[in-house]
């Protein structure tokens, strides 16, 4: 048992999972799968942004859907109206993104805890409200149209599913690899020292706006990229993609997977995806389970499914003492797999 | 070395701490001491930067550093505990402390996206200051254990060690034997000697009037915000204004 | 100046809808330091236990009032006792998240039972009065003064019973409260009662110049939490200015500058005032 579940903390698991993702086209029953699955991938990309500065950092972002969408829009309104074509309209959605969420942070970011919830709600509904009335600019109502797909090469054609599957797991891929580098870095533990209180990171002498800043326009970043590669793939958005539901959505991910944990967005998001898609009758009034859900999970297990296994291995590893065992636990010590909720 | 200058702090129209002009000299332990409300934690919140005083001035090493924000502070050589020290309770003990060092380093993103040399070496040297600050204060058995496994006094050590490591020249520790047995007070009163002969000064609020006596080489009393007295334990022991003081408040002086 | 009055009636209109919601939001927080992020949701069962009780049971308009302030008032407790009881020592991120989970959850019920169409409410006060050219519907009036009558009602309740006072006391220390001796579980319920049955009120009072369906509470509640930021949260003479202040920017705003934007202009002017004053326009000193 133990051994199996220290398996999964190895890079040996990681492989196995790209390995699996990669076949994944292939052992799927038709192609609606493969699409359901893109699309839980990019939401996973989203929630990784969200873990960023809500897990590591704590500050509980709830503007979160709206950067998804302005991503979502900026790649929309440059392909359809602008005639840019996606790569160009895609690093101008990351630095939409990130631009508009610097602007963002720099405000919000000096507001402690409540403060900078509900601004950020506000500062999500505002998104909303201008996708829905701005109509010179994004359509109102009536969305986005015609939004353009990456152009491919030889056979691979982006306007299909399973290529644009490949090119979404190669984004999350990335997306991945570099929250792991950024949360054992000296900088995700210097965001880290900022979740467990503003006093104690200040006594340590770190620079609170810098670090806040610079974890939300990272955070913003990924929902711009999850938000662009959604609107490339399926080419058509409206006003409701932006709805502040998806921000619920998106934490109800993070903390069924794990909250400041490295695969946490991934388990939680793929997790209910496929869950929510098998029950279908779900689709509408999933609510229903998903509030109740939020819940008892931040009550009695606030840590959610990758939180709990890993403190439960720690404590395990530890008390074997075993030799194996010691190395292993020097690695989690060491922050080299995974850790870290809060 | 580190001097303050007439310092107050006015909330709303009260004086938390009124005038208050002292002196702590370089490798001493000096303490203070007064009733609940006399405005020690609050002396502590100027010192560190936290507040901003009314008026007054501190200065650290002929540095004034009254304008600086309390992270550049810290940079100056200012460390601190709290009553209550926030760790993060599912990490292990040393991951909790490697980013004490981090104000010493310079790496950012850039560094992370590359794993630039810088990023590693540095993350090396934080690292190995935290084992260090985990060995001076006696804990290195403890290094994997997670936050949430460890005794009430060990979090005291950790915290301790978590002010250590941003290498500080002086270090505010504010109650720091609170909640511990006799015991382990007098571990902890040894651990603060140990600080000053590494050449550290240390500057404590304290509650406990035994450990306080034995330890400190100059006391600060503050009461309702002013300064009514400094002296050595033996001084300050025989002060008629202190005694007054303290017989005028309640609990403190059985404590 | 006719239509300045009319637009200084909308406002008052408007003003004594969000005051109302968000007194019971600062109470909340006051003394428990949640920011009830379902208060929404109950601002909305509140208009369609309302809607349930005058067109499926038939009842008269403030029967109907009265038994949704009494469903809404238990479902309150039931999410203090249940929710937010147990989560007092946790880390402030996670009540934020349990509420939301809490709305969630009753929108998804609401809507489980009534499907997401919006629905019209009538109430009996149908008719419009005439002062010299200017017109007040009733239904206006009626919000106005109603919104009068609980305030004054909050206040006698506040500050001439045992119970209110025992809640003041709480929202001024609440370790204070706890040394002399206050049931703070008591006073927890019944300011969460007392926040429900205000948001029930309100939401009946609204819904019959207004529309009924399940996702009716979001810009209520997010407007509430402007409100609340402006008049410095915890502060219930707070909440009633910044409610009139949102009401007359949107009834005034709306009129001028753009009717689409109307909803904007309350979170345009929360954003600028903490750009500019991170601690809240009437807030005393930092916390």
């Amino acid at each position: 048992m133990l051994k199996l579940a220290s398996f999964m903390t190895r890079p040996a698991a990681k492989y196995l999972l790209i390995v699996l993702a990669l076949v994944f086209p292939l052992i799927a029953k038709n192609e609606y799968q493969v699409y359901v699955m893109a699309s839980a991938f990019i939401w996973a990309i989203a929630v990784y942004g969200l873990n960023i500065i809500t897990g590591y950092c704590g500050q509980l972002n709830l503007a979160h859907g709206g950067f998804f969408a302005l991503g979502a829009y900026t790649l929309g309104l440059l392909t359809a109206d602008y005639g840019w074509s996606f790569w160009p309209a895609f690093v101008g959605a990351l630095l939409m993104t990130a631009f508009i969420g610097f602007l963002v942070g720099v405000v919000s970011l000096r507001l402690k805890e409540h403060y900078f919830a509900i601004f950020t709600l506000c500062v999500g509904f505002i998104m909303y409200m201008l996708t829905d009335k701005w109509e010179e600019l994004t359509h109102g109502p009536i969305g986005v149209r015609d939004i353009a797909a990456p152009h491919g090469f030889g056979i691979v054609d982006f306007t299909e599913t399973t290529p644009f599957y490949y090119l979404v797991l190669a984004f999350l891929i990335f997306a991945i690899w570099f929250m792991g580098k950024l949360s054992r870095s000296l900088l995700g533990r210097t965001f880290m020292a900022i979740r467990n209180g503003d006093d104690l990171a200040q006594s340590l002498g770190i620079n609170l706006m810098r670090n806040k800043t610079l974890a939300f326009v990272l955070s913003t970043t990924y929902a711009g990229m999850a938000g662009a590669l959604y609107a490339g793939m399926v080419r058509f958005i409206g006003p409701e993609d932006g709805n502040i539901l998806h921000t619920f959505d998106m934490i109800t991910y993070l903390l069924v997977g794990g909250i400041g944990t490295l695969s946490g967005p991934l388990v939680g998001t793929v997790g209910i995806v496929w869950l929510t898609q098998s029950l279908q009758f779900l689709e509408e009034y999933r609510m229903i389970l998903f509030g109740p859900l939020l819940v008892v999970l931040v009550i009695f297990f606030p840590r959610g499914i990758v939180g709990s296994f890993l403190g439960w291995l720690h404590r395990k590893t530890l008390d074997a003492g075993l030799p194996a065992a010691k190395k292993k636990e020097s690695r989690i010590a060491t922050g080299k797999e995974v850790e870290n909720n809060a | 070395m580190l001097k303050i200058e007439n310092l107050t702090k006015m909330f709303g129209g009260l004086a938390a701490v009124n005038d208050v002009s002292v002196e702590f000299e370089a490798n001493r332990i000096n303490a203070i001491i007064g009733p609940n409300g006399a405005g020690k934690s609050t002396f502590f919140n100027l010192v560190a930067g936290t507040h901003k005083p009314t008026s007054g001035r501190i200065i650290l090493d002929g540095e004034d550093i009254t304008p600086l924000r309390c992270d550049y502070i810290a940079q100056r050589g200012v460390g601190r505990t709290f009553q209550t020290t926030n760790l993060f309770e599912q990490a292990s003990v040393l991951d909790n402390l490697i980013v004490g060092h981090r104000l010493r380093t310079k790496s950012g993103l850039w560094d992370v996206l590359i794993n630039s040399k810088r990023l590693q070496w540095e993350e090396k040297a934080c690292r190995d200051k935290a084992r260090e600050v985990l060995d001076f204060v006696g804990l290195n058995h403890v290094e994997n254990r997670l936050i949430a496994d460890i005794t009430q006094e060990e979090r005291k050590r950790v915290a301790f060690a978590l002010a250590l490591a941003t290498d500080p020249k002086i270090v505010l520790l504010d109650e720091p034997a609170a909640g511990v047995n006799p015991e382990e007070t007098e571990g902890l009163a040894d651990l603060m000697r140990k600080m000053v002969d590494h050449g550290l000064t240390v500057c404590l609020i304290e509650h406990k009037m035994d450990m306080i006596m034995g330890l400190a080489d100059k006391i600060m009393v503050l009461d309702h915000g002013e300064k009514i007295a400094e002296g050595t334990p033996t001084e300050i022991r025989e002060n008629p204004v202190v005694i007054e003081a303290y017989l005028g408040s309640d609990e403190d002086a059985a404590a | 100046m006719n239509l300045f009055f009319q637009n200084i009636v909308n406002g008052l209109t408007l003003g004594s809808i969000y005051g109302l919601v968000a007194l019971g939001l600062t109470l909340v927080y006051g003394i428990l330091h949640i920011p009830n992020f379902a208060h929404g949701a109950l601002y909305m069962v509140g208009a369609f236990m309302s809607y349930f009780f005058m067109v499926d049971l038939g009842v008269h308009y403030w029967i109907a009032m009265l038994g949704s302030a009494a469903v809404v008032a238990v479902l309150a407790i039931l999410c203090e006792r249940l929710v937010f009881h147990p989560l007092r020592n946790s880390p402030p991120i996670h009540d934020k998240i349990a509420a939301i989970g809490i709305l969630l959850f009753l929108e998804a019920v609401v809507q489980m039972f009534w499907g997401a169409d919006f629905r019209r409410m009538t109430s009996p006060f149908t008719g419009i009065m005439r002062f010299d050219g200017l017109i007040i519907p009733e239904q206006r009036a009626l919000i106005i003064v109603g919104a009068i009558v609980l305030v004054i009602a909050l206040q006698l309740f506040l500050r001439k019973t045992m119970t209110g006072a025992t809640i003041i006391a709480m929202a001024q220390s609440r370790e204070g409260a706890f040394l002399v001796g206050i049931d703070a579980n008591r006073v927890a319920m019944m300011t969460f009662a007392i926040s429900g049955m205000l948001a029930a009120f309100a939401a009946t009072l609204y819904a019959p110049i207004n529309l009924v369906y399940p996702a009716m509470g979001h810009v209520v509640i997010m407007k509430a939490f402007v409100i609340i930021i402006l008049g410095g949260m915890g502060s219930i003479p707070g909440a009633i200015v910044g409610g009139m202040i949102i009401g007359f920017a949107e009834a005034f705003g709306g009129f001028y500058i753009s009717s689409s934007y109307k909803d904007i202009i309350a979170f345009g002017l929360l954003v600028v005032i903490l750009s500019v004053r991170p601690q809240g326009l009437f807030a005393k000193g930092a916390h």
